[in-house]
């Protein structure tokens, strides 16, 4: 199929701002969907709120925008009620760590079989540029007209230690590995995280001088490195990008499809 | 009506209603006093094929029960007061989104903490106003157990027929207390199943376009119809919009869905009405102490009613003011500080005649408690 029969054209204009790099994220997740011969109506995506969470609406999927924080929770009883759909969730970073940080980690503790894809852009942007878990410290926002004292989360170490059994880095400069990297988030079977390092040039970049859009890609080019490079250990202040965990666990709706044939005396 | 008869706690009854009534997906919090209902549904789900889950907070539950019902099953979740409060604002989600759910309140003293194992009816208001914004919900109550079966069917079947959140509004000495209920046969109380479109694969579905009766058939999320769900105020295709005309058409269809048919939705019981000049108003487990005065009032002669509401909301007005027109003084009997004794109040033609009996010290209401009250009125001194 053609990229444009996966949008609802009826739909657009998106609300993104130039230069964004969110649509470089949804362009790419109909690449992994198109690459994977997945069928449309196989697949739900729910989101929360903020800018990443108008994706589910312009794409021609079941389609589920809920609540701040809580798209996860809404997945999950999708995924329990029907185990076969494949359920893409599309977060912000905010939307995902602060307001909705308990749902991800139990998501990730139960591993059951959802792909959060998490746009990292290190601020609300539908807000108006307030600082998030992800700012980092001495980083400047709205809310924190002197500087951010907030420190930030590794969503990727965060996703690891809560259990997901699919974890992974990537960002808009890297547009093409992203494509790789969400088919294997997508085929992979357990709770997959995949966090997306994306431009806010509106508001981030703009509160903290990081330049156009094409200088802030330029920065995920230049500071990040592969996973276990040589370059990581010359340089720690470089972000590793790529798969840090892929394996096979029990996975939450496949266990208790074990709990109803228990239940229902079946050995 | 079977021979079968069970002995059993108020939220186990509300465990075989939900599941007579088709229940095939819950999830919840632990929570005193309603945690027996997510125990016994953690075994006889999955004994039917239904799923259980014990998500990681109140909201959670809430969330997840949408997403199931969007996908087809009909979905519950229990919880009491301080979970109520955290569910408010998916259930709000679940109005806008009309979605069917069924949520289970066994209301214990508030606020906060409270008195966790304690009787109270403090959450009518927030079960009326719990959500933000102007919308119209749907709640229901019980006295006793053989009403808590039919009540909760009830729950189910409205929130198919209306679309819309059903809360179940019990409280701590219902959901504990043990007694007989004579349990319906399959084909004794009618179901009311899921409206699902007939509009064919590949022709276009608008799914929030209502028919002429205000019904809005249901496409589940996998099936052949993919559209947009969102909280936002929508158009008939599920998406957002600004625009006024959308904003008034879709607040007024969520209203008067519901507002239009009280007459449809009302579920009352009455005693010894028609020549009672004074009646006594109550619900849930307060009604049966009221039901127990006005019974042995009667047997002296004396010309006591008894008006026992089983839907709060939406308030059942019309039936109030017309079965109560003819009595010299009504009583109220609630625990809480007197909720429903307001909108009594604003239903009836004199609200000087409407009295409270209440109680809010986490202890049961009990038929003295009523009559010191009836004295007062009545003019005889306590």
């Amino acid at each position: 199929m053609a990229i444009r029969d996966y949008i609802r054209e009826r739909f657009m204009p998106h609300i993104w701002c130039p230069g964004c790099g969110h649509g470089i994220v949804m362009n790419n997740l109909i690449r992994a969907v198109e690459n994977l011969e997945l069928r449309k109506r196989d697949i739900v995506m729910v989101s929360g709120i903020g800018c990443s969470a108008r994706i589910s609406g312009y794409l021609d999927f079941h389609t589920l925008h809920t609540l701040h924080g809580r798209a996860l929770a809404f997945a999950t009883g999708v995924k329990m009620a029907r185990p076969e759909l494949r359920i893409l969730v599309p977060m912000g970073d905010g939307d995902a760590t602060a307001i909705g940080g308990n749902h991800f980690i139990h998501a990730a503790r139960r591993n059951i079989d959802l792909t959060a894809v998490i746009m990292n852009n290190r601020i609300y942007g539908m807000t108006g540029g307030q600082y998030s878990p992800l700012s980092g410290r001495g980083k400047a926002a709205t809310t924190a007209p002197l500087g951010n004292i907030d420190q930030a989360f590794d969503i990727a170490d965060l996703a690891m230690s809560a259990g997901a059994s699919f974890v992974a880095r990537t960002t808009t400069y890297h547009a093409v590995s992203m494509i790789k990297i969400l088919e294997k988030a997508i085929m992979h079977k357990g709770f997959s995280v995949v966090e997306i390092l994306t431009q806010c040039p509106t508001y981030f970049g703009r509160k903290n001088r990081l330049g156009s859009a094409v200088d802030m890609m330029k920065a995920y080019k230049t500071g990040t490195t592969p996973v276990g490079s040589e370059a990581k250990k010359e340089d720690p202040e470089l972000i590793e990008r790529g798969i840090f965990v892929e394996e096979d666990r029990p996975e939450y709706c496949t266990e208790y499809e074990n709990i109803i044939k228990k239940a229902m005396g079946v050995h | 009506m079977s021979n079968k008869t069970l002995f059993l706690q108020g939220n186990a009854v509300c465990v075989e209603a939900a599941l007579y009534a088709g229940l095939d997906f819950f999830a919840g919090y632990p929570i005193t006093p309603s945690t027996e209902i997510a125990e016994l549904l953690s075994l006889k789900l999955p004994r039917k094929g239904g799923k259980f889950i014990q998500m990681e907070d109140e909201i959670a539950s809430m969330c997840a029960i949408i997403g199931a019902s969007l996908t087809g099953l009909k979905s519950m979740t229990a919880t009491s007061g301080p979970g109520f409060s955290l569910k408010q604002e998916a259930i709000g989600y679940a109005v806008m989104t009309e979605i069917p759910c069924v949520i289970v309140n066994v209301q214990r003293g508030g606020p906060s903490t409270g008195l966790p194992t304690s009787p109270s009816q403090g959450d009518v208001m927030q079960a009326r106003w719990g959500t933000h914004g102007d919308h119209s919900i749907i709640t229901l109550t019980a006295s006793n157990h053989q009403d808590v079966f039919a009540m909760t069917v009830e729950a189910f079947n409205l929130a198919e027929t209306y679309r819309t959140p059903v809360i179940l509004l019990f409280d701590e000495v219902i959901g504990h207390m043990r007694e007989k209920l004579q349990m319906p046969d399959p084909e004794d109380i009618p179901l009311v199943e899921r409206l699902w479109t007939s509009v064919k694969e590949g022709t276009d579905f608008h799914p929030y376009l209502p028919r002429e009766d205000g019904r809005l058939p249901m496409s589940d999320f996998g099936g052949i119809h993919r559209y947009n769900v969102t909280g936002l105020i929508h158009d008939m295709w599920g998406f957002p919009s600004n625009k006024p005309d959308v904003a008034h058409g879709l607040m007024h269809h969520l209203v008067d869905k519901i507002e239009n048919r009280v007459h449809e939705i009302t579920r009352y019981k009455e005693f010894f009405l028609d020549d009672a000049e004074c009646i006594l108003i109550s619900y849930g487990s307060a009604a049966r102490s009221a039901l127990h005065v006005v019974e042995s009032r009667r047997a002296r002669g004396e010309a006591l009613g008894l008006l026992e509401l089983q839907t709060l909301w939406p308030f059942p007005a019309e039936v109030v003011r017309k079965r109560c027109a003819h009595a010299k003084y009504l009583l109220v009997v609630e625990l809480n500080m007197g909720q429903i004794l307001q909108e009594v109040k604003k239903a009836v033609m004199d609200p000087e005649k409407v009295f409270l009996s209440n109680k809010i010290d986490g202890t049961f209401i009990t038929p003295t408690d009523i009559r010191n009250v009836l004295r007062l009125i009545q003019g005889k001194g306590v």
